[in-house]
């Protein structure tokens, strides 16, 4: 085993050349997905709100939107937004902004759906009892029934950002220098620890999305205990302990 | 816009024998590693439901960990690390066998078995408890009882989240490109580099995978119709 491989390019793995180039690896993945998420919630906003609309003219577009992305595969929106972008815009477009559009695109119908659920998961009368004292349907979107279904979508968003952690690898095809192209970099100029590279490579990103996807759980646990209007699991637990027959 | 549409360059001859090639590989590898992960998924959750700690820890510790890594990681790594991995026999004969291909659908079958192992957890828990201690009263043991009596309504319960996992293994199975597969989008990619036909050939891989997809939910949406209704307690 060629350990030494890896703490040798531990460096590059994790900043790429950065003091002395752009930055790369790790800190290149994460922000990708913080920026892909970033832009990705801002569209799914907008297309889970359309998508729940009474017009049908605002109502399809956002479900042709939506089912178009979740059945594509990511990789080919990548090549969509990498080959056809400078054709359209007419100037070249930087592979990592590219990148970051496609995952900002691909996300969006996600966190799309996750906002529809979110939204649809607050009871009706909240927005009845809002339009009833004066507001705007806008209005009390935004003051009384986005706030409550937000709160709940926070788990759902944890997830589908830890997803899009993973899927930053993919930015690697077009030839972004994120972690994973960082590492078949090192792995082909090395030639002698494929290995111990990529399996460096699995436990760095392991580190971060098992952690995030800890916090979801977290997050899930305790706000399910929030929620009103519901006995909480333990109460739950308790009740069907105390129904148990006697040994 | 003084891009040129040929729409005819994509759909016939040459090209058009690729995109087909290509479509047969992905559902081809698609087809298989769907049959090995629901295999491989059912075994590692019956083994996490045996309450043997050290069985139980190493299950989770494979879902957790194969989960929470990108699956691009883990093609490169049975890729390039597989003659660390696998004996030499085996290696010899994958070499010998298609090689990419056989790496494919390990690497598609292992990511993918992870994410369902969950999903069939879940449908058993779902099932009552007495279930179980029912049918292991009548004198059946650990792993008939699981495969006569729990497993078959765990399934039931589970089929359209299995589903939507088949489906993102379809889209998943796209990165295998990335070690040489000759996919569909591996035939697209070769048609823009060949052609520079990049906007036709792309627009058929879409609408191809997005025909899939479309078909697969239809057939969620008529199985819920039809037999979800059917299951209560």
């Amino acid at each position: 085993m060629h350990w030494d491989v890896v703490w040798n390019n531990m460096e590059y793995f994790l900043l790429g050349q950065y003091p002395d180039g752009p930055v790369g690896g790790l800190a290149l993945s994460i922000l990708l997905a913080i920026g892909g998420i970033f832009f990705a919630f801002w569209i799914g906003l907008v297309f889970g709100l359309m998508r729940l609309s009474k017009r049908w003219y605002v109502r399809i577009p956002s479900i042709i939107y939506i089912e178009i992305i979740r059945g594509t595969p990511l990789l080919l929106l990548i090549f969509w937004f990498y080959f056809l972008a400078p054709i359209l815009l007419k100037r070249p477009m930087p592979e990592a902004r590219s990148t970051l559009a496609a995952f900002s695109v691909f996300t969006g119908a996600y966190v799309a759906e996750i906002v529809r659920a979110g939204i649809q998961s607050i009871p009706r009368g909240q927005m009845e009892a809002a339009r009833s004292s004066g507001l705007t349907y806008f209005q009390g979107m935004a003051s009384v029934v986005l706030p409550q279904a937000l709160r709940n979508m926070i788990p759902s968003f944890v997830n589908q950002f830890v997803s899009l952690t993973k899927d930053t690898s993919l930015a690697f095809i077009i030839g972004v220098l994120e972690l994973t192209r960082a590492a078949t970099q090192v792995n082909n100029r090395t030639m002698n620890a494929p290995a111990e590279i990529f399996i460096t490579i699995a436990v760095i990103y392991f580190i971060i999305c098992f952690g995030l996807t800890q916090t979801s759980r977290y997050l899930e646990k305790k706000l399910s205990y929030k929620t009103s209007g519901k006995i909480r699991r333990e109460q739950i637990e308790l009740l069907e302990d105390s129904f148990e027959t006697p040994k | 816009m003084n891009y040129e549409f040929n729409w005819m360059a994509v759909l016939t001859g040459e090209y058009r024998d690729w995109i087909i090639q290509g479509l047969m590989v992905t559902l081809k590898i698609s087809a298989i590693s769907i049959v090995l992960s629901l295999l491989l998924g059912t075994i590692v959750t019956t083994l996490r439901m045996t309450k043997i700690r050290v069985v139980e820890w190493i299950c989770l510790s494979y879902i957790e960990f194969f989960r929470n890594t990108p699956l691009l990681v883990q093609i490169f790594f049975w890729y390039f690390g597989s003659y660390v991995i696998l004996p030499e026999a085996v290696n010899q004969w994958l070499y010998a066998h298609d090689y990419e291909f056989a790496i494919g659908v390990v690497s598609l079958t292992v990511y993918t078995a992870a994410f369902i192992a969950e999903e069939i957890r879940s449908g058993i828990i779902s099932i009552p408890k007495e279930q179980m201690e029912s049918s292991r009263a009548t004198g059946l043991s650990f792993i008939q009882s699981m495969s006569f009596v729990v497993l078959p309504q765990a399934f039931r319960i589970v089929i359209p989240t299995l589903i939507s996992q088949f489906l993102n293994l379809i889209k998943n199975s796209s990165l295998v490109m990335t070690i040489g597969v000759m996919d569909l989008t591996y035939m697209t990619r070769q048609i823009e580099s060949y052609s520079f036909r990049g906007f036709e050939a792309f627009t058929v891989a879409t609408l191809l995978y997005i025909a899939i997809s479309l078909i697969v939910s239809f057939a969620i949406t008529v199985y819920n119709r039809k037999y979800l209704r059917m299951i209560k307690y």
